[in-house]
């Protein structure tokens, strides 16, 4: 039977985490998003909680925390309810790093983890998604080439987080035997940036479009070596952390409403007076019930290892694809229950309501 | 700690639980519907089982009038196993399940308030619950059934309507004021036993679903019972009265939901294997624009499936853990009551002729389900008591 208190280590990671994003991201995220950039002192600042390092094995420089898939979604639910996209971008590193550690080669591992546990913050990121309607992550347009002693990769990745700055991108590419991890050094020749792309939210967040034109990739960079990786476990992973995301903006959006409805007064009476109002903000609180308990049991199947790996899939695909449809319209109740105060930008409502569009379509963007 | 594990014990209960269901409820369904009023006799087997595993709402053992209440964490305790259960019989058939004997709503009022004394003549009865009148059902402080103090007893006047067991029960636990003027808190419950003078069942009704279970009015007219019969506290407070006879609501709440929940995970697995014959498997990698519109819904169920029981377990989790759950136990029961309608509804559509012949059990299903989303609460009803809680409002600000 299912049981849902929070253990010592958790209840200090979501009091922590939920702090730093009050204090730290919030503040900066309306600033952010108009400015379509992060200022590197919030990435130093967020290096220094040590996201990355520790939950890096002592043995490769690391604090080796306790690293758990719940942990981690309890971790991203707290930052997102800061901001969505300086969330993404304090757990960038981690698209890269977590892969390494949960299915890189002893090899991967020595070369890869130190570089992370320095005092200054590195980027490391994931090129998944491509730009087509049919994208489907399981059979992904990029190629990569057996060639002698190299893979060699051709295609064009979008969505890419913090690419400018990444040492390392980890790269999906389809081969031969399905789909493979490809780890491309910063200056690999044949990848470029094709540009630093605008949509309609997740501003603040760098994102780039990257193309790959005869990039040769030793063998050796690619991860789990010749046995390859278990990608589905991998992708499990991102809709897990992306989920735990979705989680922490409805929080979000529900907690500016609410307060908003309390205080706002029409007709004599505060909003929230009003069945009409009053049902959004219950119909948000209970999705947000049951979404949260839904990203906790992928996390605690994903933690299950083997045992669970049939049933990873099923649940990662279910609680991604409700949660991201939940966050979505509970951003859109949060505009309605504003009126048209929150389609302007002084309120977070109304970026919120861009970035939560994302939800449906993005793979990828973060891992647990 | 964060667990979805499932027990071995838990297991076998359900799987128990589950083949009964199955092998006792899935043949009779059919014709209980078809003969309703009609009193099952097969059921006699889960009485056993049901006292065995501590299912229903019933307390094992009875104990001091105040238990201190421990906030714990991982307990896993009676709520727990009876939602389990409670979706397993629900799978079988709803109207069964509520027709069990020995299992009445009146039994969770029972075991919550009742005193050692009043434990030991009700505990084992089979108890109706009868709040709903013919002129309130939603508003339960409307109640204008009157206890009129006389001696050594109370005298009960008025007309009770849409009594769950009210025809098949050995005792009635009933809502009725002491005072109309004193408002909601001279709202009292209680215990009559069947064959009181005065007590008089009326007509049984003709309903869409759950036909298996009996509908009754029950009237009472100078209806004398024992002043001891009052359960909790005699006295109008002036404050918080009312609240006492509601706290029932917080265990019996997710309890429906997981009635919902079991017969919405019914419709959908007979959906899919409907399906599954005509060759159409559902996938879970494939991205959206390659889903078929069958395979959107049956994912978008599941989903749903899903998030009711993470809801309700939540919600029955917190009382075995002594933590108030008024909130979760609505939620339970409007993401219950609600996601459970939408699913047997789609299933029955989906299917089409299949769907809505009663050759098959789904269309039943449907016919079944609504009521989960009206008795103890309205949806409506959980919305409100979810706002309130969420605003920090009460009555006054938000009806
Ligand atoms: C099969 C069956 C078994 C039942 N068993 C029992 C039983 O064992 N014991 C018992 O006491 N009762 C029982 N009931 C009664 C049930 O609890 C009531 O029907 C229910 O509470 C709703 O009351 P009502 O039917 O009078 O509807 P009303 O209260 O008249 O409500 C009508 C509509 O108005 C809505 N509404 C009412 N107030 C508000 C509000 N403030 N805001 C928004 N919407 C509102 C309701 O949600 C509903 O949609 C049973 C009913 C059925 C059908």
């Amino acid at each position: 039977m299912s049981t849902f208190s929070l253990d010592e280590d958790q209840r200090q990671i979501k009091e922590s985490m939920e702090s730093f994003a009050a204090d730290e991201l919030r503040p900066i995220s309306r600033d952010c998003d108009e400015k379509f950039e992060i200022p590197p002192e919030f990435l130093e600042k967020t290096w220094g909680l040590g996201l990355t390092a520790n939950i890096i094995p002592e043995e490769y420089g690391g604090y080796g925390f306790n690293r758990s898939c719940l942990n981690n979604v309890i971790m991203a639910e707290a930052l997102a309810h800061g901001d969505l996209s300086l969330s993404l971008a304090a757990m960038a590193p981690n698209l890269f790093v977590l892969p390494i550690l949960e299915m890189g080669t002893d090899a991967q591992k020595k070369k890869y983890l130190p570089t992370f546990c320095d005092d200054k913050y590195k980027v490391g990121t994931l090129a998944i998604m491509e730009h087509s309607i049919s994208y489907d992550p399981f059979n992904v347009q990029t190629k990569a080439v057996l060639n002698k002693d190299s893979y060699v990769l051709n295609g064009e990745k979008c969505l890419v987080p913090m690419a400018d700055q990444a040492e390392y991108m980890l790269v999906i590419a389809s081969t031969d035997k399905g789909a493979g991890a490809f780890i491309v050094d910063k200056n690999a020749a044949g990848m470029s940036l094709v540009e630093k792309e605008k949509n309609m939210g997740l501003n603040a967040l760098p994102l780039y479009s990257v193309a790959f034109k005869d990039c040769k990739v030793p063998v050796e960079n690619c991860l789990g070596g010749e046995r390859g990786i278990d990608y589905t476990r991998l992708l499990c992973l991102s809709r897990i952390g992306l989920s735990a995301t979705m989680v922490g903006v409805s929080q979000a959006v529900l907690d500016y409403s609410i307060k908003y409805a309390k205080e706002r007064v029409a007709f004599g009476f505060p909003i929230a007076t009003r069945q009409s109002i009053a049902f959004m903000l219950a119909d948000a609180a209970i999705e947000i019930e049951g979404i949260r308990s839904m990203t906790w049991k992928a996390a605690w199947t994903a933690d299950q290892g083997e045992a669970m790996n049939s049933e990873l899939l099923r649940i990662s695909y279910l609680t991604k694809t409700y949660a991201a449809e939940q966050a979505f319209k509970i951003a859109d109740y949060g505009v309605s229950i504003l009126g048209g105060h929150g389609l302007i930008r002084e309120h977070n409502i109304e970026l919120w309501f861009r970035n939560a569009r994302a939800f449906s379509m993005l793979e990828g963007l973060a891992m647990a | 700690m964060i667990s979805f594990k499932v027990s071995d014990m838990e297991k076998q209960v359900a799987d128990l639980i589950h083949g009964m269901a199955k092998d006792i409820m899935r043949p009779i369904a059919r014709y209980y519907d078809e003969h309703e009023h009609q009193r099952p006799t097969e059921l006699e087997p889960f009485r056993v089982i049901m006292q065995a595993g501590g299912m229903g709402t019933g307390r094992k053992k009875k104990s001091g009038e105040k238990k201190e209440i421990k906030v714990t964490d991982d307990k896993i305790g009676a709520n727990a196993m009876s939602i389990t259960g409670a979706e397993e019989l629900a799978w079988g058939d709803v109207g069964l399940m509520l027709a069990l004997p020995g299992q009445g709503l009146g039994n969770a009022a029972i075991s919550a308030v009742a005193t050692d004394e009043q434990y030991e003549r009700f505990g084992s009865k089979y108890a109706a619950m009868a709040i709903t009148e013919p002129g309130c059902g939603s508003d339960a402080s409307a109640v204008s059934t009157t206890a009129v103090l006389d001696g050594d007893e109370y005298v009960l006047n008025g007309e009770k309507i849409f009594v769950t067991d009210g025809d098949r029960c050995e005792v009635v636990v009933v809502w009725a004021t002491l005072d109309k003027s004193k408002g909601r808190n001279a709202i009292k419950s209680f215990v009559v036993e069947k064959g009181t003078p005065g007590l008089t069942v009326g007509k049984l009704e003709h309903k869409c679903g759950i036909r298996a279970s009996d509908t009754a009015v029950l009237i009472f007219q100078d209806c004398r019972i024992p002043k001891t019969n009052i359960l909790g506290d005699p006295e109008i407070r002036p404050e918080g009265g009312f609240k006492g006879v509601m706290a029932t609501f917080d265990a019996t709440r997710p309890l429906v939901g997981a009635l919902a929940l079991g017969c919405a995970r019914a419709a959908y697995e007979f959906t899919k294997e409907a399906l599954a014959k005509e060759g159409i498997e559902i996938r879970y990698d494939k991205p959206l624009v390659k889903l078929s519109a069958i395979e959107k819904d049956m994912l978008w169920m599941e989903a749903q499936l899903e998030m009711m029981r993470v809801i309700i377990q939540k919600a029955a989790w917190m009382a075995d853990n002594g933590r108030p759950n008024n909130l979760e136990a609505s939620m339970a029961k409007a993401k219950g009551g609600k996601a459970g309608n939408l699913i047997v509804q789609k299933c029955v559509e989906i299917l089409g002729p299949i769907g809505y012949s009663q050759r098959y059990l789904l269309e039943k299903w449907m016919r079944d389900n609504k009521v989960n989303d009206i008795y103890e609460g309205t949806q409506q009803i959980q919305m409100l008591v979810i706002a309130r809680r969420i605003l920090g409002y009460g009555r006054d600000m938000l009806a």
